[in-house]
């Protein structure tokens, strides 16, 4: 244990250690969105539903433990899942600007046909942003055109209208690049791990399609939903 | 053939260095990059010029020396061919080409196509390499190697250290160069006392050398002369995080 424990700061400081880094934040990241997806959907089953799964995220575990526990208890996980990831990122980019000071004069051919990949960085940066809003809308309720007395469902729907279409754009847009990032993200953290060898790799680069479609499609249902008024 | 050269022209490491244009006329489709090359720097001593210095020295495609970024490639538009095994018959009649060194701050330029590879080097000397005794070889039968193994670790011992693979990654990692020698030195029985020891050391030196961090665009295989498959990289990987987070460095 004494070798792990004084091996882990070489280890962030490491290349490699840092892609590990951020796979592991990923890795809890994509499981949170997982639930959250499922959480979203049951906006589907009627505002009863809806609002009593709200109202469960924040009694869940009780009275074991004090209201509110358990999603607190995830909020911190995430906030340090989020912000591991992005300093990993943000490293290995400056990082890598420092590796080539002089540029090709030539336009640099990509050969290796990954478009997911080439939007890892700014679409992270975008993601990021909208994660901040998301936030502002529907977690305090700063530029959600309900407040805080209105039931998550209302919320929802009030968020989404008709004449609100460019904020269901905005959602959509971001909810796509979360899943160009999963396409080459989801894949790339096993690599990242070592886990990837040559038998394994078309499942892998499966799965992280098919995280990738789930994932988005899942999201997007919503906000779509609301806005041609299937829901609400 | 006609061609129109825009060449990487750099008096020596503190000059800035620019692209140049030569004419060529009469070039044989059947003349390797190289050797047109060589007819550019023929005219050039004729004419009392400078002549363009490139790395070169086998031109049987093994020795690792030739580089060059060709219109934005390394090695060149013909996959798995290094640069001297390129022929003139894969550009057309007319075409305007952009040769330029290898791009990296670990690679600085010595003079026009000439970059410093000695990093690459570096890496070698702090692990990749085995322990063994002096004298008669032994007899190569007398240590079993299971035969996918072996397969797998020659696949990853063509890696003839050229570079390609650092120039053609958008992060300048030299990952597949350092996954290669790990994989091929990790799979032999005659590797593993050095094992742990090696990665570790390997990618310190890596690091410390400032080339950028593997994020598995896979430009670097696609690039590499000897087709080295992605997958060394993630081996690499596996490997440093047991020596590390696993312990098994001792």
């Amino acid at each position: 244990m004494q070798a792990v424990a004084i091996a882990i700061p070489a280890i962030y400081r490491s290349t490699v250690g840092k892609k590990a880094v951020m796979a592991v934040t990923g890795g809890i990241l994509v499981l949170f969105l997982v639930a959250h997806m499922v959480g979203n959907l049951k906006i589907f089953l009627g505002a009863g539903d809806f609002n009593h799964y709200a109202e469960w995220l924040r009694t869940a575990g009780e009275p074991a433990v004090p209201h509110r526990t358990v999603l607190t208890l995830t909020e911190v996980v995430l906030t340090l899942a989020v912000l591991l990831h992005i300093w990993s990122a943000t490293s290995l980019a400056l990082r890598a600007r420092a590796a080539r000071p002089v540029k090709y004069e030539s336009r640099k051919k990509s050969h290796a046909r990954g478009y997911a990949t080439h939007t890892m960085r700014y679409g992270g940066v975008i993601i990021a942003l909208f994660i901040i809003w998301h936030l502002l809308d529907l977690t305090f309720y700063a530029v959600n055109p309900l407040g805080s007395s209105a039931t998550p469902y209302d919320r929802v729907i009030a968020d989404f209208a008709p004449d609100r279409w460019y904020i269901t754009v905005w959602y959509v847009v971001a909810v796509l690049l979360v899943g160009l990032h999963l396409w080459h993200g989801a894949w790339s953290a096993f690599n990242s791990l070592g886990w990837r060898t040559k038998r394994n790799d078309g499942f892998l680069r499966g799965l992280a399609a098919v995280l990738a479609v789930v994932i988005a499609g899942g999201f997007v249902a919503v906000p779509i939903a609301v806005t041609f008024g299937w829901v609400g | 053939m006609k061609l129109t050269l825009r060449i990487w022209r750099q008096t020596n490491a503190s000059d800035k260095g620019r692209m140049v244009e030569y004419k060529l006329d009469d070039i044989s489709p059947d003349a390797s990059f190289l050797e047109m090359l060589d007819v550019l720097n023929e005219q050039l001593i004729a004419a009392d010029e400078e002549p363009v210095a490139f790395d070169h020295d086998c031109r049987e495609g093994i020795c690792g020396m030739c580089s060059l970024v060709i219109n934005g490639t390394p090695h060149g538009p013909e996959r798995n061919t290094t640069t001297c095994q390129l022929h003139m018959r894969k550009f057309k009649d007319g075409e305007v080409i952009d040769v330029e060194p290898w791009r990296a701050r670990a690679f600085p330029v010595i003079k026009d196509l000439v970059v410093d590879r000695s990093p690459l080097d570096d890496m070698i000397q702090s692990g990749g390499y085995i322990s063994a005794p002096t004298g008669t070889a032994p007899e190569a039968h007398s240590v079993p190697v299971p035969k996918p193994d072996a397969d797998r670790a020659f696949e990853a011992a063509e890696c003839i250290g050229c570079g390609a693979c650092v120039a053609a990654c958008p992060n300048g990692s030299a990952a597949l160069f350092l996954g290669a020698k790990v994989t091929a030195l990790g799979l032999m029985p005659q590797g593993q006392p050095e094992r742990w020891d090696r990665v570790v050391s390997m990618l310190d030196t890596h690091d410390d050398a400032g080339f950028g961090g593997c994020t598995l665009t896979g430009e670097c295989t696609v690039a590499c002369p000897k087709g080295i498959p992605l997958d060394v990289i993630s081996r690499l990987n596996s490997d440093y995080l047991k020596a590390t987070a696993g312990g098994k460095k001792k």
